[in-house]
């Protein structure tokens, strides 16, 4: 009887073992559960305020607007930009011009500085040759001054020609005389394969004071570096005339009258001795 | 601001002052004028240039006699020298080049081109 109930006793104390085991394990679970439960409302939660930030209407709207309006000033800048640009371009090609200009005129200044700085009549010319050379680039050419009792236009100085080599033209003759009467300039179309031709010169421009035609410069070739005219040369060609023109007229009539007063002079002292 | 002296060698006066008013477009040049190579020699004897722009074609001592005789002298051998042409034919050209002239410059003259030249052997 001892040993049945001290079986029993050990399978009743076993029992209340794997009982008390069970009781634990379920307080575990219970314990998780808990916890999973906790952690599942936390997510909830944050989910909801995700939720509210994005979905609402107002605020994604709003956002859209911000964008399409960077969008646009991004457009408006890159045209700004490009704006800019083509500004620039031009403000540098006009630049260019401006300087260009700019040496044009302190060329022109320096040309008339010097024809009027002497009223020497053969000084005058050699300047005219000078600036004809150093300005335009020209080779040949000869200056043909007209003689209003013969209306004759006779070369009286030339560079890379001798004077008596060029002929004579009467007003109104041939391109020379024609352009001295009309007092237009005159540039042949076609530079290049010209060969001198006296009548048919490369380029006549007439020397005028207001519309009066006292010569003209007449030019049969040009240095070799100088393949074409640019549109300087053209304004270079009439201001130069027109200087030129009065340079040499007034310094020839200061020379005659010179001579003409020596001989009066020489005169009166004969007279007087 | 550093201030180079450049002598202009030219004997006719218009093409001189073409030069010189191209020069003085450059700030801080100090410029002196010589009407021929034997003009310019005395100049160059009396003063010290870092820069000479001489024509070719002078009356009493043309250009080439000019750069001969700067490059001889131990005291101004290595002055930049550019030599101004009419000539469009590279004869005087490269003759001038041959005797130790830097660099040159064709008429009909050109301003931007006289500036260029004259900055880059200044080095400025």
């Amino acid at each position: 009887m001892g040993d049945q109930e001290q079986e029993h006793e050990n399978r009743a104390e076993e029992f209340l073992q794997v009982f008390k085991k069970g009781a634990e394990f379920t307080t575990d679970l219970l314990k998780e559960n808990e916890r999973l439960r906790y952690q599942n409302l936390q997510i909830e939660e944050k989910l909801k305020v995700l939720n509210g930030s994005v979905g609402e209407d107002g605020a994604s709207e709003e956002l859209l607007k911000k964008i399409k309006k960077l969008e646009d000033e991004k457009v408006e800048i890159i045209s700004r930009i490009k704006h800019v640009e083509e500004e620039n371009i031009d403000f540098a090609n006009r630049y260019v011009e401006i300087e260009n200009e700019n040496n044009m005129l302190a060329n022109l200044y320096i040309a008339s500085y010097q024809l009027h700085s002497t009223l020497d009549f053969k000084e005058v010319l050699q300047v005219v040759l000078e600036i004809v050379i150093n300005l335009i680039g020209a080779e040949e050419f000869s200056i043909l001054l007209l003689d209003e009792k013969t209306t004759k236009l006779e070369a009286v100085a030339s560079e890379g020609l001798v004077n008596a080599e060029i002929p004579s033209f009467e007003l109104g003759e041939g391109i020379v005389g024609e352009m001295a009467k009309t007092g237009d300039n005159y540039f042949i179309d076609e530079l290049e394969g010209y060969e001198r031709d006296f009548n048919h010169p490369l380029v006549c421009i007439p020397l005028k004071i207001k519309e009066h035609v006292i010569g003209v410069i007449v030019i049969y070739k040009l240095l070799v570096q100088k393949k074409k005219f640019t549109d300087v040369d053209y304004e270079l060609f009439t201001l130069l005339a027109g200087h030129a023109a009065t340079a040499i007229f007034s310094s020839k009539l200061y020379t005659d009258s010179e001579r003409k007063l020596n001989t009066i002079q020489g005169f009166i002292d004969l007279m007087t001795k | 601001m550093s201030t180079y002296n450049v002598l202009v060698v030219e004997d006719s006066p218009t093409m001189r002052q073409l030069i010189v008013f191209a020069l003085k477009r450059i700030r801080g040049l100090n410029i002196t004028e010589a009407n021929d190579g034997v003009d310019g020699l005395k100049k160059i004897s009396a003063e010290n240039f870092d820069l000479i722009l001489t024509d070719i074609n002078m009356p009493i001592m043309d250009g080439l006699k000019l750069v001969s005789l700067v490059r001889n002298d131990p005291a101004h051998k290595d002055v930049p020298i550019v030599i101004i042409t009419t000539e469009g034919a590279t004869e005087d050209k490269d003759r001038a080049m041959a005797i130790g002239a830097n660099d040159y410059i064709t008429k009909p003259i050109q301003t931007l081109k006289i500036i260029e030249v004259a900055k880059r052997l200044l080095k400025i």
